[in-house]
Order: structure tokens, then sequence, then C-alpha cells
């Protein structure tokens, strides 16, 4: 944004202070992020920076929280062959264990939200679609009630039908939480798809399954994997229903940070936010390359 | 469909166009859109009957457990019937038959393990309702099974004085039925006096409504300065050319997409008092080593990290309405003679309130149901209502006082998410 040539000098000032306001806003928003970074390489236990880390002194940093991910539960940490260190680190070690548990549920409950929302948002999206508003509004509901009372509520039910504290209740939950974020994002892929794709494939022959395979399916599934991302990362993150549902057995990542953070709190906290935080880059920089995919295949092109 | 079409010629003589096999064409259309209609319904059946099994029934058993507590009917089943027929302005005690009806159930329930049927849920239930009372439900059971066959009363009341209470007899006659509302009225910091009237608690004991009041302040709150702060950016971004905007819509993503914990813990580093801030505050001499300022654990704490968390919520819907409005309308405004302020209040803001009000509901929606940051970093005026339900669930075990607080909240979001359908429309929700 610039200022037009014939902008007086008080607009100017204006103008500047108005950038500077901004930029304080972005870094609000960025810096806590960043700032744990350079804490979890702390080699002290503390929370904060210490003189030597300003002073940029080598010693002052190191890896031992990255280490504590996988040594912390062992059995014997300092275990000499590798093989052995590493069966011991994978079925001993807290947070690995929360790590497995967490990445089996997300990845089960995403399969199930991603099929069962991209169904839906098909149903949605047709014209013809009896009473939609209505439904759209309870498939979206569970982002929106309080997950204090959808985990209590679940907590009862899942109780008396004997799946709380197994992993299957604590699947179901995160399914049903995740799928708003697919039908919202598939149904944003399917605004404006022309409909007379599907006809044509019609028209030639095609019947129901292959006309999704071969011409719904390829154009929508940019906004697929978007929702199947979002639903993956819901349930990476979800903790309420964990805290609810789950038993040690379950442990999660957060479940496990929730812990941390309220018992013995330790910058291995910060070493787990540090590799959580790359990971989201990851799939953020992956569903920001499937939107512009997606734009592209729907002929929408950014001016 | 196009055989239909091409045998429209051959319409009957009452003047309604028949296709080929001779049905109507009108009723043909019909079918053929109950048919397509029928199949959008059918797409979207899976997940609706996930949905219902695994959320709504869930939520809608939560709803019936505030109103819904059987454990008076189910450990002294007698007794709650027969205590309907006591007067209780006639006589200050039940009659002798109905406490040997008591003491019966009582003698029976001893024995019952199984939960919910136990002395100890009669014992809890009441206590709710007048505190200290459980030891003695629990007493008496141990002891009635060794009581003589005659002046039960006399017997019961001999065990401790509070049986003597006439209050409590009243009590247990208006908690002996399947379905009450006492866990709404103690919800909404109300009790019951000695004569069955609802009247307000004691101060000290009033901590629901302040609450909610307070849940419902510190949201507003939140929702304010979430627009505040999104209303800038998200102007400053819909006018950059798309590359940069692009760039920027990074910065708002990124903390979208990471995790609620993880940003938490970023803010305990930066606030605590041994924080960042903090840290630099006293290196500047604004603050002496001794006196850090306490912004964390606290409602400030509270404020500043579900601001932080919820600023995507505003700026994406903002942005996206932003987007939309051409510059030009600024301009025009400009060359009439309006002054910036003038025309920005006159032509530019108006042009935004869709992206208003769906931001300000969607994040005070989201804010008055939170519960994980209040609970790590509101330490005792940040917590919100959602942290006293699942105290209620988690420790206190008082789970029906936790559905009735529960459901009144769930009343509250509902009626907001109402709002939302009724002004923005849950089709325009989008991420990114």
């Amino acid at each position: 944004m610039s200022l037009p040539a014939y902008a007086t000098i008080p607009e100017r000032i204006l103008h500047t202070l108005y950038l500077i306001v901004c930029g304080l806003i972005f870094l609000f928003l960025i810096l806590p992020i960043l700032i744990i970074m350079p804490l979890s390489f702390n080699v002290e236990p503390y929370f904060s920076f210490t003189e030597g880390m300003l002073r940029l002194d080598s010693d002052s940093y190191s890896l031992r929280w990255y280490k504590d991910i996988f040594t912390n539960g062992m059995a014997n940490p300092d275990e000499p062959v590798f093989s052995k260190w590493f069966a011991d680190s994978w079925n001993n070690s807290q947070w690995v264990r929360a790590t497995r548990n967490s990445f089996f549920i997300a990845i089960c409950s995403t399969i199930i939200a991603t099929a069962l929302g991209t169904l839906a948002a098909l149903g949605l999206s047709q014209s013809e679609m009896p009473a939609r508003s209505l439904i759209t509004s309870l498939l979206i509901s569970p982002m929106i009630v309080p997950l204090v009372i959808t985990a209590t509520g679940m907590f009862f039910f899942y109780s008396a039908a004997g799946i709380a504290k197994t992993y299957l209740g604590v699947i179901l939950a995160h399914v049903t939480l995740g799928v708003p974020f697919v039908i919202i994002t598939v149904t944003a892929t399917l605004v404006g798809f022309d409909r007379s794709l599907i006809r044509a494939a019609n028209n030639l022959g095609a019947n129901g399954w292959t006309t999704f395979r071969r011409i719904i399916m390829p154009l929508i599934a940019p906004g697929m994997i978007s929702g199947a991302l979002f639903a993956f990362v819901t349930s990476l993150d979800e903790l309420v229903a964990v805290l609810f549902l789950a038993d040690v057995e379950q442990r999660t990542i957060p479940r496990q940070m929730w812990s941390g953070i309220r018992e013995q709190i330790s910058p291995t906290i910060l070493a787990v936010a540090t590799i959580l935080v790359c990971l989201s880059i990851v799939l953020l920089t992956t569903v920001e390359l499937l939107r512009r995919r997606s734009e592209r295949l729907r002929g929408i092109t950014p001016a | 469909m196009v055989a239909s079409a091409s045998s429209i010629e051959s319409s009957s003589t009452s003047g309604v166009i028949v296709a080929e096999d001779g049905i109507p064409l009108k009723a043909k259309l019909a079918r053929t859109t109950r048919r397509t209609r029928l199949r959008a319904l059918l797409l979207t059946m899976p997940l609706l009957l996930f949905l219902v099994i695994t959320f709504v029934i869930p939520i809608g058993q939560m709803l019936l457990r505030s109103v819904n507590h059987t454990a008076v009917v189910n450990v002294v089943p007698n007794f709650a019937v027969a205590i309907q027929d006591w007067d209780e302005n006639d006589s200050e005690y039940p009659s002798e038959e109905l406490i040997k009806i008591f003491v019966q159930d009582l003698a029976r329930a001893r024995k019952v393990r199984e939960v919910g049927k136990t002395v100890g849920n009669l014992a809890v239930r009441v206590n709710y309702e007048i505190p200290g009372t459980a030891s003695i439900f629990k007493s008496a059971a141990r002891k009635v099974g060794k009581f003589e066959d005659e002046n039960y009363r006399e017997q019961l009341f001999a065990l401790h004085k509070k049986w003597q209470n006439p209050n409590l007899w009243r009590t247990l006659k208006r908690i002996s039925h399947a379905y009450t509302p006492s866990f709404y009225v103690a919800a909404i910091d109300r009790q019951y006096d000695e004569q069955g009237n609802i009247v307000k608690k004691p101060e000290k004991l009033s901590i629901y409504v302040d609450i909610f009041l307070r849940t419902l302040w510190l949201s507003a709150v939140i929702t304010g300065i979430c627009l505040l702060l999104a209303f800038p950016i998200s102007f400053l971004m819909s006018v950059l050319p798309l590359k940069t905007s692009n760039l920027l819509m990074i910065m708002v993503l990124l903390p979208f997409w990471t995790s609620l914990l993880v940003r938490t813990t970023a803010w305990i580093a930066i606030l605590q008092s041994q924080g960042v801030i903090n840290n630099i505050l006293v290196w500047l001499g604004v603050f002496g080593d001794e006196s850090r300022p306490q912004m964390i654990y606290n409602q400030t704490g509270t404020i500043i990290t579900m601001v932080h968390i919820l600023l995507p919520f505003m700026v994406l819907p903002l942005f996206s309405v932003m987007k939309t409005i051409p510059p030009s309308y600024m301009r025009a405004a400009r060359s009439m003679g309006g002054s910036w302020l003038y025309s920005f209040y006159r032509i530019y803001l108006p042009q935004t309130v869709p992206g208003i009000a769906a931001g300000t509901l969607l994040v005070f929606i989201l804010a008055i149901g939170y519960y994980i940051t209040p609970a790590i970093v509101g330490g005792q005026d940040g917590l919100l209502i959602s942290n006293l339900i699942a105290g209620h669930m988690q420790q206190s075990l008082n789970w029906s006082l936790a559905a009735a607080l529960g459901s009144i909240l769930l009343v509250i979001v509902l009626f907001l998410y109402w709002l939302y359908n009724k002004f923005v429309g849950v089709d325009n929700l989008k991420f990114g």
C-alpha cells in the first residue's frame, strides 16, 4: 500500500504509525511461536534466557532436552547397543509412547473423518439437498459446542457403552471433532464445481462410482487432503476429550504436555513444542500449496 | 430424459403433457427430483448417523442427567413413594409407619453393591442438599439391621440428633423423585430454605452466577481486543499486492496451525515472573528486581493468551470480506470532499460489517467455551465456567451439577450459533 503523491505530511506520519502498529500486531502473532525455539536449546532447566545464551555462548546451548524426549522413562538410558537402546526408548520413553499413541489415534480418526466428511460434503453441495442449512449446522456443531460439554456427554455415554478408556472411544471422539473441518474445506472446493462434468461423464456411459473416481475425486482431491490435514491436526492437538475419555494407556502428546506443564515443568516441553511448530510449518505449507493447486484446477487464477 | 422430451408432442387430449410411457411429465419430473433429493440426503446419511450416535445422543443424555437423579428412588424405593403422602404442614416428622419403611429400605440397600444404588449414593445426594449429613446415612445403614421391631422412629432419632431435624425429612420428601430441578437451582446460586422456597444462597457460597458473568465479560473483552487487533492487519493485507499479503497471511495462519498447548506454553515462557518480558522490563529499569509484575496465572494471562489463540479466527473472516471491497469507493468518497475519517466511517466501515459480525460471533462463541488455556494460565481469577464444569466432573464428582452448568452454557452457545447462522450463514465459514 503506497500513499498517493498528494498526501499531506500528517497523513504520511499517520500512515507510518499505522504500518508500525500493524508490524507490532504481526510480531504479537508470530513472536511467541518463534521464541520457544531458542529456549528449547537452553542448557539450564529454566524457561528463560540465561546470560550465557544472550552472549551466544555455545556452552549455554545444548540438545539435552531433545535427548530427554527419547530417554525420559527409559529403563536404561545409557545402554551402549543402539538396537537395545532404541527398543527401550520405543517401549518405555513416555514421550515416544505418547507420540505413537497420538499418531495412531490421529491417523485412524483422520481416515474415518475424511471419508464420512467428503461424502456428506458431496451431498450438501447438491442444489437438491433438502433441509441443507439445518443439516449443515448440525454437522458443523461439534466445532461450536464447548469441548467440555462434548467431552462430558461422551464420558457418560461411552462409559455406559464400555468404550471409555479405550482407543476406540478416543478415536470416535476425534472423528466427531475433526469432521466439521473436512466438511468446511471440501465444501469450499466444491463451490463453483462444474456439475456439467458429471452429466458429461454419465452421458458417456460412466456409472456413479466411475464418475466419482475419475471425475469428481481428482478435482476435489486438494480439498480432501486439506480437510484431512485439518482433521489430523485437530486430533493431534486435542486434549479435552483425551482428558475425559483416555486412560494412561492412551496418553497422547497434548496429554503428556498438560501434565508436564502442571506438574514437572521442564524445557523438554519446549523441545517437544519446537518439533510440533516445525510440523505445523510443514502442514501449513502443504495446505497452502494444495489450495493454490485447487484454485488452478478450478480455473480461479490469482489476480 | 431425452426420450421423454422427444415425446412431448404426443400430449393427451386433456392438455396434460404425457411422456412416452403414458405417465404425465410433471409426475416424472417430480419423481426424478425426489430421487436426486434422496441421493443427496443419502450421501450425508452416514455422517449424520455417526454424529447422532457419538455426539447428539451423548449430549442429550447429559441434558437429561441434569434433571434426573435416581439415587433416592433407587436406594429407598418404597419410602420414596410412601413419603409423598406425608403432609409436612400437619406434622413435624413422618409417621412411625413411614419411618419403618425407611429403615427397612435402608437395611436392604446396605447389601447393594451396584453403582448408583448404594447407601453411599443416597448419602451423597442428600449431602448436596444439606451439607454434613452424608455420615449419618452411612452409619445408620450399618446399625438399622440391629433395630428392634418397634419404635423405629425413636431408635433412629437416637442414633444422631440430625435425624431429629424436620428439615431433613422435608428435604427427603422433596428429592424423592427421579426428576428434580435442584441442580439447576444450585447452578444459579439458589437453594431451598426450610419451607421449601427457592432463595438466594449466602454471598460466600455463591460462585456460579459470578463465574458465568465473568466468562461472558472476559469473552467480550477478548473479542473486543481481537477485533481491535485484527481490523488494521486485515485491512493492510486486503490492500497489499497478493504476493505480500500471502506472506503476511502465513504469519496469521502459522499460529492457527500450531498446537494450542504449544502457544500456551510459549506465553508462560514470555509472561512468567522470570520470563522474557519481565526480564526485559527489569533490564530496562522499569521495574525493580523485587517488584516484577504478575502477568500470568491471573486474568491478564488468560486474556493475553486467548487473544493470541483466537486472533486468526477474527482475521480470516474480516480479511475475506475486506478483499471484496473495491478501493475506488474510498477514493470516490475522498474526492467528493469527505475527510479520511468521515469516508472511512460512512463508506468503508459499513461494508465490513458482515466480516465483523462473522468474526466477533465466532470468537465469542469459541471464547466462552474455553477450558485448557484458562486452566493453565488462569490462576484463580482467570478461570471460566468450563473449568468449573470440568472440576465437578473430575474432582467433586457432582456430575448432575456439572451437567446442569453445562446445559446452561450449551443454551447460551446454541443461541449465539443460531445468531451466527441467521446473520452470517454457516456456509461462509472458511479457513485460509
